[in-house]
């Protein structure tokens, strides 16, 4: 790795993952946590909303709405209470960057919750945690503990008079509850379904009260926002996406990992970072933020990972999850893992998602047994523009933008599979990062 | 749409919103959804899960459409759900009609809903009626591309005992849980699992039994849920559908009958905004088939010794002219024994509650001028004399009163002796959808808060069975009753003196309208026609000597009977003396508060003359019975609770079969009178013709409270009984349907905390008199006032009136029933 390279990194949310049992409240405090606390009790909620919306700090959760902006939708003339809902239900494949965050250093979270409470008048906030990671939300539950014997948490916090109760909610165990409204329904003991809109939930959100929703590396970010000041955040990043934020890159890569710098770093210096695609191998296609972000290739490599950037090549920043795939990799199978992840995870409420996606896997699953017929691709095609943009929330429209992004770049992979098996093309076992029994079977 | 707009009656109304539907420019009320604008222009844009009296859900995505400007210039660069968005001023939408978009998105909503669909139309009881079939003919391509594995799920599962539901059918779009969840406040179905594998679930310990269910079948726009009385029975482009009105309580439900080859198939809810907007109870939907028995009377029957023998009509109108010829005059030398210049003579009529208004109008007319006599009662039922004078004075001749529309605008409704949910459950389902919708606050003047009164978020107002007219005279300060408010009375408040003067009397002081709601089809009617003592047709009082001058003028009788007649009890005591004869139709002994004196009554009379569709109690005992029409055979009306006529045509006309004012008519012919009415229409037209009463009213009933007991004495055992009629119970109109009764609710003994703990009750208690005594589950409710206890009242094998003789306000022991129980005494 040369120093250039490593002078990329801006580690702020990461700097302390390395430390010494840096999830206890002490060394948390030992490199300067929850002083920005102290700062902005001595501000005002208002001053604190101009903060971050002036800092530019836009939703780390995927689809960059600004933060400050969401907090400032808060009605203030509503009789019911505000909330806080911190949505830590990171469930998308690739996505790995708000877990290890909450098990490395909790209290950055705990300490952007109720700065951010504060901030939009919330006295109650709620994280909430995807369900089969026990022991991220085990680890969460002894930093609130901790925070509240600190006076951090609970009644007059530090003697300001600010009241702030944070609970831990475990999910249980659905994709579709890291969709806004879905979580909702889940954290309110109801089945997770996406609600309809509007009523928003800046209006009407938890027990239809006045609620912001946050990713938690967005909540995460406030703290050193309130530290550091807006100039020194908008002083990262591009002209519209400002600031740090982790890249976590997963894959055919030597040293996968989460890597924080500022918005806009390209893909060719993550790699460097991660120090190549696997030896003899060349990057074939990735994802810029997790399954549900369109495809791309090795022709991007030199684009800036930003909202702008991603979107002008077709696709989306998303959770800034960087699956790698080298040349061994079949784009069919890959497809087709995808889909049956949201045929799975679909939640069933309505039509196109469920039966789409239920289809699709049945077309992909015969394509990757070289069984396609002519016509399959086209017909895959017109069944995606059926259901993306179709559905009632967002899950399908990442379900079928890897297929059609997929067929996009590697369309006569796919012909390819009116006659030969993915598993001839490319064996399975080569593509493996670690020797399996079964797959080397394959090989 | 381009004509100009020439005629003065349209007035603008500012709450329109003007948007344009595929070029053509609508205005509708604001807040109105897309897909019901697009109505309005003549678009039928498909749709599964949208239902207008749901709330919308999106689910289906059957109703995509194209809006190029939401009215404010930009336009969804998406198709958008038209059952979920509300219009707004300047929005342009394109519908499948004129967007290539739309369509596509519509087509392929329906190859995906179809693609995991059976193919098995050709047996599915939906098939010819079905939207998802009829839809997919209209706006779907005519292929399907799917050419995967279909997801199957085993056959149909039972739901309840009447609902089957067959999973892959399903499209799932959550009508029958939302109707269930969102109208009749049973969210005993949902939706579980996730994906292609979700499906409409129960749960393990609590069956799909709601009195509403049925409802669900009927809005289900696939063949998913179907009951077990109909499944497979007939297909609908075989069925002949006919209009008509529901039997079973006051609330005079339109339902549509379906019938073929001359027996009913089915029947479903008619589409009535004012009644009963789409829906229908299950007893309304599944209970049609009670005659179909054995019991069916066919032929005309006289006494022969201890039997009933056929006989012909000629010899049966002989035997029912001899005895009748000499009650009459045994009235007539009583007449003139006493020297009066009117009097009833030694015959009275019982008619109950069950006949249609033109039947019922016939025994009326019989009595007063064949029979001569004003002893005749409709109330087969614990009744009382100042519930007679709360009739004539408040109900009858009123005509249309409070409506159900009333009750969604009313400021606050007040429930008296009355449970909507079990005895009018068109009104329970009104007040719910009032107090959901706009927060209609509902009180209950009742011994506890039961299930129907939760679901419609009513208050209760504690009263100990017996209490209710001293309680209305001190209602709590919170219930807060004006000129806008409603006070709704139910029959079993003629039970309990004095209760219905004093809720006339609060009417009176709050400026609150009344209405009383009784449990019966025909009891509204019967009042109407004057089938009570003190009543001629139209709420004349026989008191009233120009009132009677009036129905005599129509009749054309040169005199009527101007003396007071007896009620039921008087009549059934006169019986019992042996020197009384009875003309009877559809009444059940168990139905009066002292079966026995019934019986008695009937065994004792010196004639009884039994007018009936089946064998029963009253047939038993009768010298000639004639066999009449049910009421699909013939038409009528009924009034309802509101006093709304409800007429409706026959279902299935038999010539061979008489209805009983065509009996009644062939006896006044053979009495040497003449009843001047043989068909209903002819009855209807008198009942025009004589229209209501314009003089002085009958006066209020000033009946004075008796003190009720001190129900707080829990300790030995006594309580006092809460008790009314569960809507599915053992009434003999449910006999043979038992998937119905399968839906029943389980019958338990209700007491409240403090007395379950001071007597020691445990999970199975014995209630009992010194008449008899029922062993039940114990049921705890946390609201329940001291001291009493509930039972229903005629739940199948528990009936309070024979077992127990008791009714509500009665004393009654409760104990626990065995030592086991005992034991979890201290808990």
């Amino acid at each position: 790795m040369s120093e250039q390279s490593v002078d990329l990194l801006t580690p702020v949310l990461t700097r302390n993952w390395g430390d010494e049992r840096a999830w206890k409240l002490s060394n948390y405090e030992r490199v300067g946590g929850y002083a920005a606390l102290r700062k902005a009790l001595k501000q005002t909620p208002d001053e604190l909303v101009n903060l971050v919306k002036d800092a530019g700090l836009r939703g780390r959760g995927g689809a960059g709405f600004p933060t400050g902006m969401k907090w400032s939708f808060v009605p203030k003339d509503n009789p019911n209470p505000t909330y806080l809902v911190i949505n830590a239900d990171e469930s998308e494949p690739g996505t790995c960057k708000d877990i290890p965050l909450m098990m490395a250093s909790p209290h950055t979270l705990v300490e952007g919750a109720i700065i951010s409470s504060y901030a939009i008048g919330a006295e109650h906030a709620f994280i909430y945690v995807r369900g089969e990671v026990l022991h991220v939300a085990r680890r969460l539950q002894q930093a609130v503990r901790e925070a509240y014997s600190a006076g951090y948490l609970g009644k007059n916090i530090l003697g300001s008079g600010v009241n702030v109760d944070l609970v831990i909610h475990s999910g249980a165990g659905a994709y579709i509850c890291g969709e806004e409204t879905a979580l909702l329904d889940s954290l309110e003991g109801l089945r997770g379904q996406p609600r309809l809109r509007p009523p928003f939930p800046a209006v009407a959100g938890l027990y239809a009260s006045p609620t912001v929703i946050n990713n938690v590396e967005s909540i995460a970010s406030v703290p050193c926002i309130v530290d550091n000041g807006k100039e020194w955040f908008s002083s990262m990043g591009t002209e519209k996406s400002k600031g740090m934020t982790i890249y976590s890159l997963s894959g055919h890569v030597k040293r996968p990992g989460q890597f924080e710098a500022p918005m806009g770093i390209t893909l060719r210096q993550l790699l460097e970072l991660a120090g190549g695609v696997r030896d003899g191998h060349k990057l074939k296609f990735w994802t810029p933020g997790g399954s549900s972000t369109p495809i791309l290739t090795d022709e991007h490599l030199d684009l800036p990972l930003d909202y702008e950037g991603m979107a002008g090549a077709g696709s989306m920043l998303g959770t800034k999850a960087l699956q790698i795939f080298d040349d061994t990799t079949s784009v069919v199978r890959t497809t087709l893992r995808w889909v049956e992840f949201y045929k799975h995870e679909s939640c069933g409420k309505c039509t196109p998602c469920r039966e789409g996606s239920w289809w699709l896997v049945q077309i992909l699953l015969r394509l990757e047994a070289g069984e396609g017929v002519e016509g399959d691709i086209e017909k895959m095609l017109d069944l995606c523009d059926n259901i993306g943009g179709r559905s009632f929330c967002a899950l399908a429209d990442g379900a079928v933008a890897c297929v059609t992004s997929a067929v996009r770049y590697f369309r006569e992979e796919f012909e390819q599979a009116y006659h030969t098996p993915a598993w001839e093309l490319f064996p399975y076992g080569r593509s493996a990062l670690f020797a399996s029994s079964k797959e080397g079977a394959n090989a | 749409m381009t004509a100009a707009d020439t005629s003065s009656e349209v007035t603008p109304r500012p709450d329109l919103v003007a948007l344009t539907i595929d070029g053509i420019e609508v205005s509708v009320p604001k807040g109105t959804l897309i897909i019901r604008a697009a109505e309005t222009a003549g678009v039928n844009i498909p749709r599964f899960c949208d239902h207008p009296l749901l709330d919308p859900v999106g689910a289906c995505r059957q109703c995509l459409v194209d809006i190029p400007d939401a009215g404010n210039g930009r336009g969804f660069p998406k198709p958008q759900a038209s059952c979920t968005m509300e219009v707004a001023p300047g929005m342009v939408v394109n519908t499948q009609v004129t967007s290539p978009v739309a369509k596509k998105a519509q087509e392929g909503m329906l190859e995906f809903l179809l693609m995991n669909h059976p193919l098995d139309c050709p047996i599915c009881d939906k098939g010819g009626e079905c939207p998802l079939q009829n839809q997919a003919l209209s706006h779907g391509k005519a292929e399907s591309r799917f050419e995967g594995v279909k997801r199957t799920f085993p056959k149909p599962i039972n739901i309840s005992s009447q609902i089957l539901l067959d999973r892959e059918r399903c499209v799932l779009c959550a009508r029958c849980t939302r109707f269930s969840e969102q109208i009749a406040g049973d969210p005993f179905i949902a939706l579980v699992e996730r994906g292609a594998l979700q499906q409409v679930g129960i749960y393990e310990s609590e069956p799909f039994e709601s009195y509403f269910s049925g409802n669900t079948i009927q809005i289900c726009p696939v063949g998913a849920l179907t009951s077990s009385i109909y499944r497979f029975r007939s297909r609908p482009f075989d069925l002949v559908s006919v209009p008509s009105i529901a039997e079973h309580d006051a609330c005079g439900a339109a339902i549509r009958v379906d019938h073929r080859r001359g027996e009913v198939m089915r029947r479903l809810a008619g589409d009535d905004p004012e009644v009963n907007e789409e829906w229908i109870t299950d007893r309304d939907r599944f209970a049609f088939r009670s005659a179909r028995g054995t019991d069916r009377i066919t032929t005309p029957l006289v006494r022969d010794g201890d039997t009933l023998r056929p006989a012909s009509w000629p010899e049966a109108i002989d035997v029912a002219v001899a005895g009748l010829r000499e009650a009459i005059s045994g009235g007539a030398a009583q007449t003139a024994r006493r020297g009066t210049d009117s009097a009833s003579g030694r015959v009275g009529v019982l008619t109950g509650g069950r006949l249609t208004r033109e039947n019922a109008y016939g025994y009326s007319k019989f009595a007063r001028t064949v029979l001569n006599t004003n002893s005749i009662d409709f109330r087969s039922r614990p009744s009382s004399n100042e519930e007679a004078e709360f009739l004539a004075h408040a109900v009858a001749g009123t005509g249309l009163g409070v409506t159900n529309a009333d009750l969604e605008q009313a400021s606050t409704v007040l429930l008296v002796d009355f449970e909507p949910e079990d005895e009018a459950g068109t009104v329970f389902l009104r007040l719910r959808k009032a107090n959901r919708k706009s927060g209609l606050k509902i009180w209950t003047v009742a011994p506890y808060l039961s299930r129907g009164s939760v679901k419609m978020g009513a208050g209760l107002v504690p009263t100990p069975p017996g209490a209710e007219a001293e309680v209305l005279g001190e209602l709590p300060a919170e219930v807060e009753l004006d000129a806008g408010s409603i006070i709704l009375i139910g029959e079993r408040a003629a039970t309990v003196p004095g209760t219905l003067s004093a809720a006339l009397g609060l009417a009176e002081q709050t400026g609150a309208r009344l209405a009383w709601i009784p449990r019966r089809a025909g009891d509204r009617g019967a009042v109407e026609v004057g089938c009570l003592p003190g009543l001629l047709p139209g709420g004349r009082p026989v008191a009233d000597a120009s009132a009677r001058v009036d129905v005599q003028a129509v009749w054309g009788s040169e005199t009527l009977p101007g003396d007071d007649g007896l009620d039921a009890a008087g009549m059934l005591t006169a019986a019992a003396g042996g020197d009384f004869a009875l003309v009877v139709a559809g009444v059940e002994p168990g139905d009066f508060a002292d079966p026995d004196a019934v019986r008695t009554g009937l065994e004792n009379a010196s004639f009884v003359v039994s007018l009936e569709i089946r064998r029963s109690e009253v047939t038993d005992r009768a010298d000639v019975v004639f066999p009449v029409a049910l009421n699909e055979q013939q038409a009528g009306s009924f009034v309802n609770w509101e006093g709304r006529e409800r007429e409706f045509e026959a279902a299935l006309p038999d010539k061979t079969t008489m209805n009983d004012l065509r009996v009644l008519a062939a006896l006044a012919d053979a009495l040497g009178g003449d009843l001047g009415v043989r068909t209903p229409a002819a009855a209807a037209a008198e009942i025009a013709e004589l229209d209501r009463w314009d003089g002085d009213r009958a006066a209020a009933p000033t009946s004075t409270i008796s003190g009720s007991g001190d129900q707080d004495g829990a300790g030995d055992g006594e309580l006092a009984l809460a008790t009314w009629r569960t809507m599915i119970d053992a009434s003999r109109s449910n006999d043979g349907e038992d998937a119905l009764l399968g839906t029943a609710r389980r019958p338990v003994a209700r007491v409240g905390v403090r007395t379950a703990r001071d007597l020691g009750l445990g999970e199975r208690v014995m209630v009992s008199t010194t008449a008899g005594q029922l062993e039940l589950p114990l049921e705890v409710v946390p609201d329940m006032v001291n001291g009493v206890v509930w039972l229903p009242t005629n739940a199948p094998g528990f009936s309070v009136t024979e077992n127990l003789r008791v009714l509500a306000g009665g004393t009654v022991s409760v104990n626990p029933l065995d030592s086991a129980e005992e034991e979890g005494e201290d808990k």
